[in-house]
């Protein structure tokens, strides 16, 4: 066993005890084990939702794109402020209404609104179809951290097999209270590891961020500035609004919402979070660094780029402590995952008439959670490359919700159930035929000026989801006023 | 409607529209190429921004969000 391979090892068994501490002789209602009895302070809902948002697709994935593509990765960096200001409204409201109406998940909000329960079963069905393969990424995830950090001794199968294990275990038994402490120990970690490589990399290899940057303009001109076509302006900016719309919408963050004590906390959170998120930002230099270290990783190979600089730059037991912060990255996001998505298949599609007290919803839910990761499993060791394009259509799936939360969040909401449901359903569809399809703005419009065709084409959907919601809930509104 | 509510506008827009208003690579700052500079800088204002608006909403009488109403619509 090498040295990587234990600090790993001792990662995994640190999670798997904390996960398990953090029960405490907890009596495990559904409110309890979902969303923490609602009784979370600031720096836990701030850990929790950092832990939330920080995943291996933003560790790979970010260093990957600076590495693959350059300047468009900057947009990473972008939509988190945006979602930060929104949230300081939205989230205390969201938090205030579920407080106020005894909620558990993001199927019972919309369901309560709307005032329509097929709303609630359909936005249910939404957030699982979209968050399986979230999960199945993490564990991609894992399994190329703990196999390249441990050169190879591990194999991602057997990585992915340890990983699924211990989360499995102490989301049974914790539920929330387990993400929110391992969330802890991984913030602290990822925080040491990406500034430190951050800063190290491009000095020891480049003789600092300046000329790292110059060789890069020297040798690849133009890939530190956005392009004129393809990921120009007008996609960083189109793709800006609608990650940010996206955001909070995942059942998991949206949920987590909920297990706060006092809306206090979403207000400081917006404060302060926008400068943690410039972690991001050493994970660029990371990116940027390897573009030159460890040239030609094509395609998704490109999410390798971090992890193979630091087998390349450094001793195995720090790599070993980069795999921990690796393995850690993709441990907390998968069991709030898990955990979403049995809390939602429990008690708003099979015991939809369960009060939140009742006994049978965390017996339930708790059962539903090996399930659930045995399909995930199933999806990660059968499914191929087109996970990545999954990904993709569950970020813009739940994006689609965007309409309805912000109209029911007015004063007065102008969509009516029926509305809602009509714009969920023909938003979903258009994402479903634009992804599959491969259409763009470019390919629906090729007359239109470039600034149009190169737009994000999940605006497409968003606004056939509009038209929809706002004919059906006119019509309908019209219809039994006149009766 | 208090106008100060408004302040987040400013480094939204400059974040959203960094490609039109600085996709540049000179002046470097701080080493970094001018666009990823803006970036960072506007990340830093909008923590800035959002504890101004934090700290006029403490301070006026008034609840910062209008109470929630129970009943669903």
């Amino acid at each position: 066993m090498n040295a990587a391979l234990a600090i790993i090892a001792a990662s995994f068994a640190l999670a798997l005890g904390l996960g398990l501490r953090a029960r405490r002789g907890r009596q495990m209602s559904l409110t309890e084990w979902a969303v923490g009895g609602r009784a979370f302070g600031a720096i836990l809902i701030f850990l929790l939702l950092a832990g939330e948002i920080y995943t291996t697709f933003t560790f790979l994935g970010a260093s990957g794109w600076a590495y693959g593509r350059g300047a468009p990765a900057f947009y990473i960096l972008c939509y988190g402020a945006v979602a930060y200001i929104m949230s300081y409204w939205l989230a205390p409201a969201i938090w205030r209404y579920a407080r106020t109406n005894d909620l558990v998940s993001q199927p019972d909000f919309f369901a309560h609104k709307y005032d329509s329960r097929p709303f609630g079963i359909l936005v249910a069905l939404v957030g699982v179809v979209a968050m399986i393969p979230y999960l199945v990424l993490q564990l991609k995830g894992l399994g190329i951290i703990v196999s390249e950090a441990s050169l190879g001794a591990v194999s991602p199968t057997v990585a992915i097999w340890l990983g699924v294990i211990a989360v499995v275990v102490y989301v049974m038994i914790s539920g929330i209270h387990a993400s929110a402490w391992t969330a802890v120990v991984k913030d602290i970690l990822i925080l040491g590891v990406a500034i430190f490589l951050g800063l190290y990399l491009p000095a020891r290899l480049h003789g600092g961020i300046g000329p790292m940057f110059d060789t890069i303009e020297a040798q690849r001109p133009g890939f530190l500035t956005l392009p004129a076509t393809g990921q120009s302006a007008s996609w960083f900016a189109s793709t800006v609004l609608l990650t940010a719309l996206g955001f909070y919408l995942w059942p998991h963050t949206f949920g987590s919402i909920y297990s706060a004590k006092a809306s206090e906390a979403f207000r400081k959170n917006a404060i302060v979070m926008p400068l943690y998120q410039l972690v991001m930002l050493f994970v660029f230099f990371v990116g940027f660094a390897a573009l030159l270290e460890v040239p030609g990783l094509q395609g998704t190979d490109a999410d390798l780029a971090l992890l193979r600089v630091s087998v390349k730059t450094f001793d195995p037991w720090v790599v070993g402590i980069i795999g921990a912060a690796g393995v850690l990255t993709a441990l907390v996001p998968g069991s709030m995952i898990l955990m979403s998505a049995a809390t939602i298949l429990s008690k708003n599609v099979i015991l939809r008439d369960a009060p939140p007290e009742d006994p049978r919803l965390p017996r339930l839910a708790k059962g539903l959670v090996p399930v659930i990761a045995a399909v995930a499993l199933w999806f990660t060791f059968r499914g191929g490359d087109s996970i990545v394009a999954l990904l993709l259509m569950g970020y813009a799936f739940v994006t689609q919700l965007a309409p309805a939360l912000l109209c029911s969040l007015l004063p007065r909401n102008p969509l009516t159930g029926a509305g809602a449901i009509a714009g969920l359903v023909a938003g979903e569809a258009t994402v479903a035929w634009v992804t599959i399809g491969k259409v763009s703005f470019a390919s629906l419009l090729p007359d239109a000026p470039t600034w149009v065709q190169d737009l994000n084409v999940g605006f497409a959907a968003l606004i056939v989801n509009v038209a929809a919601a706002t004919v059906v809930s006119l019509v309908g509104r019209r219809g039994p006023a006149r009766a | 409607m208090r106008l100060y509510r408004l302040l987040p506008v400013i480094p939204a827009g400059a974040l959203v529209g960094s490609g039109w208003i600085a996709n540049r690579l000179e002046p470097r700052i701080l080493g970094l190429p001018f666009l990823l500079a803006w970036i960072v800088g506007w990340v830093v204002a909008t923590s800035v921004v959002m504890l101004i608006v934090y700290r006029l909403d403490a301070r006026s009488p008034n609840p910062a969000i209008p109470p929630t109403r129970v009943e669903p619509e």
